[in-house]
């Protein structure tokens, strides 16, 4: 046993992550990794039309290649449909193709090398159909249906749909009509933001093989071992016990493998040949197929009074979906929902259209629509502050949400740190000093820039099975996949610390679908505050057990008892009658009341929507979450020749409830905001029409060491979320949402021209500033 | 057609049989079963590749194994020393310099030659020296911090 203690690494410890060691070693094996015996290597023939109907297949070609062993098409599929919110999807381009790249068939071959070549020989016949390669184009009178059965398709929740319209969402709440003549101001503006790729280093990929029953065992590149099984499952038209779905490591997920991607088209080339069969996409073919962040365009026109009261806010957003619906009617209707941000808004209303073109799958991202529409509604507070002469954090302040305000639609939010946010950002900052800070290099303009957020943890549901074994030891079963984010280590800590046993002692299975409680899925920053939640309870159940055990051993009142570190269980008050877990559970293997487990599971149900407050139409979620808030200060220094922004310092306080581990939520919002900054600054998926210009990372932007600010402040405030495990609740994508507003408001307030397009490159930042220098 | 390639890689010789346009990532990973080097993208942009040949830093997807032809070759797992971690190893799992792991190997292996050749970097020297080494996790702050660490218990 080891010589740490509870309290050296249980909750509030910055206990390093449990496969920290494999990781640094090499030993972590991730799905490229794998090998099976008799294994196959696939590869996919992608569309090379962006709208078609499927003539006809030739694979002869591909046949006669040494070493192919199965060539499948569209017809060889079964005609399942899959999708979260719309069943709109094939495992594979049946009948019609819808984007560039779409797979139409795949091969399985001896090697990776000739499995491409033969997929390289398929031959397709097409009949080109007109092409709707924007929302613009797909919404015009007489354009190309890009599903004409979207009327028929299985929807989960009443979706308003029509031609290439996805999904439509409206939300109100207050008199917004009327609300306009209450304002002395009102700002009124258009913002754009591009597709941003997700650019997981590790490409995606899966490994399926089926036993002699016909039994698959799948392991994929996943945010969810469950929606793996569901996808596959429903596509292919198999019995969802019929297919068993585990995870190897995973090389990160922003939300690109929380739904399916290749996993449909190695099962069923597993089904057919027999073998394993493996499929890793390069990186090209990760870029094209996978999915992206949405496009969204926004139009948002907010009001106040004199005095910087916020009194309306209207906001419409038209989202690309791409072709297919995937996370996308979520993103939109979550994205309406954060359209008031954390502020009292009385009157508010929102609508939203979803729209299906020819491009690729958009889908969930981290923030989910949040950081898009944040970049508009944050930056509208900026530039009615600068109208009214407030400054940026008084107006906040002046309006930002207070304990006990419901969040829009009238949801309840039992927790509120913003206050405390604002206040440790600003301190932090020295946001009065600001402008007296010359820039570090000379040909700059510096300045701060502020933006305040809020994002949920929810949704769904999820459980948690807590194991005491014969020696006292403890396994952890949540169906968790952890994606790098390291909520294996947090929810170890959890449970070690309601068993008050040091973390070592506790194992965490692996997810399975066969043996893990339901888990939703690694998404919506979810996991520390949900599963977080069933670990404390499971976890309870079996300290209920250890004591039960206990109390019959001593003849003792269970309530006379108490778990104590290290792994003990004694009388209260009496410190030397105590057994150690290993004597609890011999006894109970081998003796009285059987072996102790315990399990919870449980399923986000607080509504979203109060119907007495807001009217809501075509929303998905019910219930979402409860609530992080956020505050982010960015100092820019911009260079006044080519007119690059340089972020250089960050002060992010974020309100999570309860750090369980504070070095992990740190790397939550140092990742954060980098990949936020990304966004704001370099990022963008470049389309010409259809056509993905730049799917490499020779062309497609990240951030690098040098790109990112030296220094990333991370302010950790906790308002406890009542029924959040230990206080918690999530931050994986909370840090990110402020950062593309916070940093273009700082750009404007360095060079008093306002950028609503992102991203913010130096083009637009040098124009914006010689339009201002020929105005002056 | 293969060639048979031997060379010297953690400690141990080995030779495998090749086709002459296996990149040496290939070879180690396919051949070798040495998969704590990764491929994350196809134009030598992630640097998740990164071994040492004769000493050096390199994106092992730029070079073709044949030129690694008796070149003395290190990989991600022939840094620690049986079952205790390379003082840079233990920086990284001390300072949360990870959290997926996929760059780990490679942001690992650019950093002990960086150390090698300048011991007591900079913050502004890390930094440059890893351009080339993406991460889409950490936002860099802890890796530079590991680094740093690392070569601070290497110098020690």
């Amino acid at each position: 046993m080891s010589s740490l203690d509870t309290t050296e690494t249980g909750v509030g410890t910055s206990l390093p992550r449990a496969d920290a060691r494999d990781k640094v070693t090499g030993r972590a094996q991730y799905i490229a990794d794998m090998v099976r015996p008799g294994m196959l290597y696939a590869a996919i023939h992608g569309s090379t039309v962006a709208h078609a109907r499927i003539k006809g297949y030739d694979c002869n070609e591909a046949l006669a290649v040494p070493g192919v062993a199965c060539v499948l098409t569209g017809k060889d599929f079964p005609d399942g449909r899959m999708g979260a919110f719309i069943k709109d999807e094939h495992a594979i381009a049946k009948d019609k193709v819808r984007y560039l790249g779409e797979p139409v068939a795949v091969v399985a071959a001896e090697d990776e090398s000739t499995a491409r070549r033969a997929a390289a020989l398929v031959r397709m016949e097409y009949e080109d159909l007109p092409v709707v390669a924007t929302p613009e184009e797909a919404m015009a009178d007489g354009a190309a249906v890009v599903h004409e059965g979207l009327t028929d398709y299985f929807k989960v929740f009443p979706v308003i749909c029509g031609g290439n319209i996805a999904s439509e969402t409206s939300i109100e709440e207050g008199d917004v009509e009327s609300a306009w003549d209450d304002c002395d101001i009102i700002v009124e503006g258009e913002f754009e933001t591009p597709a941003q790729a997700h650019l997981s280093i590790e490409p995606v990929g899966a490994l399926a093989e089926i036993d002699a029953e016909g039994r698959v065992t799948l392991w994929s590149a996943n945010q969810s071992v469950f929606r793996v099984q569901a996808n596959v499952c429903e596509s292919l038209q198999l019995p969802m016990s019929k297919l068993r779905s585990l995870t190897p490591k995973v090389g990160a997920g922003f939300g690109n493998k929380m739904e399916p991607h290749v996993q449909p088209l190695v099962v069923q080339l597993a089904l057919k040949t027999g073998r394993p069969v493996k499929l890793i996409l390069n990186r090209v073919e990760d870029f094209e197929i996978v999915r992206a962040r949405h496009p969204f365009k926004i139009r948002c026109k907010t009001g106040a009074r004199k005095d910087g009261t916020l009194v309306a806010r209207e906001l419409e957003a038209i989202l690309d979906c791409g072709a297919y619906g995937d996370d996308s009617p979520g993103v939109l209707g979550y994205s309406l929902l954060m359209s008031r941000g954390p502020y009292r808004i009385p009157n508010c209303r929102c609508h939203g259209k979803l729209v299906y073109t020819n491009r690729m799958r958009f889908g969930a991202f981290r923030g989910f629509g949040n950081p898009q529409v944040t970049f508009a509604t944050e930056q509208q507070l900026d530039e009615i502050a600068e109208l009214l002469g407030i400054d940026s954090f008084d107006l906040r302040e002046k309006n930002i949400m207070q304990p006990g305000d419901r969040w829009f639609g009238g949801g309840e939010v039992a927790s509120n740190g913003l206050a405390e946010c604002l206040g440790k950002a600003k301190a932090a900052s020295d946001w009065r000093a600001a402008g007296t800070r010359a820039p570090t290099t000379s040909g700059t303009r510096r300045a701060l820039g502020v933006a305040a957020c809020a994002h949920i943890s929810g949704l769904l549901g999820t459980g948690a099975i807590v194991r005491l074994l014969e020696d006292g030891s403890v396994v952890l079963n949540t169906g968790a996949v952890d994606i790098g984010q390291g909520s294996d280590t947090v929810l170890t800590q959890m449970c070690a610390s309601t068993l008050k046993v040091p973390a070592d002692r506790v194992a965490i299975a692996s997810p399975d679908t066969d043996g893990s409680p339901y888990n939703w899925g690694t998404t919506a920053s979810r996991v520390t505050y949900t599963t977080g939640r069933s670990v404390v309870a499971a976890s309870e159940v079996v300290a209920g057990q250890i004591k039960q055990q206990a109390s019959e051993i001593f003849e003792c009142a269970v309530e006379d008892l108490e778990l104590r570190d290290g792994g003990r269980v004694g009388i209260v008050g009496v410190p030397d009658r105590e057994l150690t877990y290993f004597e609890i559970s011999a006894r109970a293997h081998w003796a009285a009341g059987g072996p102790i487990v315990g399990s919870d599971t449980w399923v986000f149900d607080q509504p979203s929507v109060d119907p007495k407050r807001a009217v809501a139409t075509g929303l998905p979620f019910p219930q979402i979450g409860v609530y992080s808030f956020g505050c982010l200060v960015v100092a820019v220094e911009i260079d006044e020749t080519t007119g690059k922004t340089e972020v250089t310092d960050v002060w992010s306080a974020m309100d999570v409830g309860k750090a369980i581990n504070p070095g992990s939520v740190e790397g939550q919002i140092e990742g954060g905001f980098v990949q936020g900054m990304g966004f704001a600054l370099t990022e963008e998926m470049v389309f010409d029409g259809p056509r993905l210009v730049n799917p490499s990372m020779l062309d497609y932007k990240v951030p690098t060491t040098l790109d990112s600010p030296l220094e990333i402040e991370s302010i950790i405030v906790e308002a406890a979320e009542p029924d959040g495990p230990f206080g918690a609740k999530g931050v994986g994508e909370v840090g990110l949402v402020p950062v593309p507003a916070a940093i273009a408001n700082a750009v404007a307030a360095a060079t008093r021209c306002r950028q609503r397009r992102l991203p913010i490159i130096p083009e637009r930042v040098l124009n914006g500033m010689l339009e201002q220098s020929v105005e002056n | 057609m293969t060639l048979t390639v031997s060379m010297t890689v953690n400690g141990e010789s080995v030779s495998a049989d090749v086709e002459p346009r296996t990149l040496l990532v290939q070879m180690l990973r396919e051949h070798l079963g040495l998969t704590g080097t990764h491929v994350g993208c196809d134009t030598s942009q992630c640097g998740t590749c990164v071994v040492h040949v004769n000493g050096e830093s390199l994106k092992s997807c730029t070079m073709l194994a044949v030129q690694a032809e008796g070149a003395d070759v290190t990989t991600i797992e022939g840094v620690a020393d049986g079952e205790t971690l390379h003082p840079m190893q233990q920086a990284f799992h001390e300072n949360h310099g990870l959290q997926c792991g996929f760059c780990t190997p490679g942001m690992i292996m650019s950093s002990l030659d960086l150390v090698k050749n300048n011991p007591d970097p900079s913050e502004r020297e890390i930094r440059e020296w890893l351009e080339g080494n993406l991460c889409r996790c950490t936002g860099y702050h802890n890796i530079v911090k590991s680094i740093d660490a690392g070569a601070k218990a290497m110098r020690s």
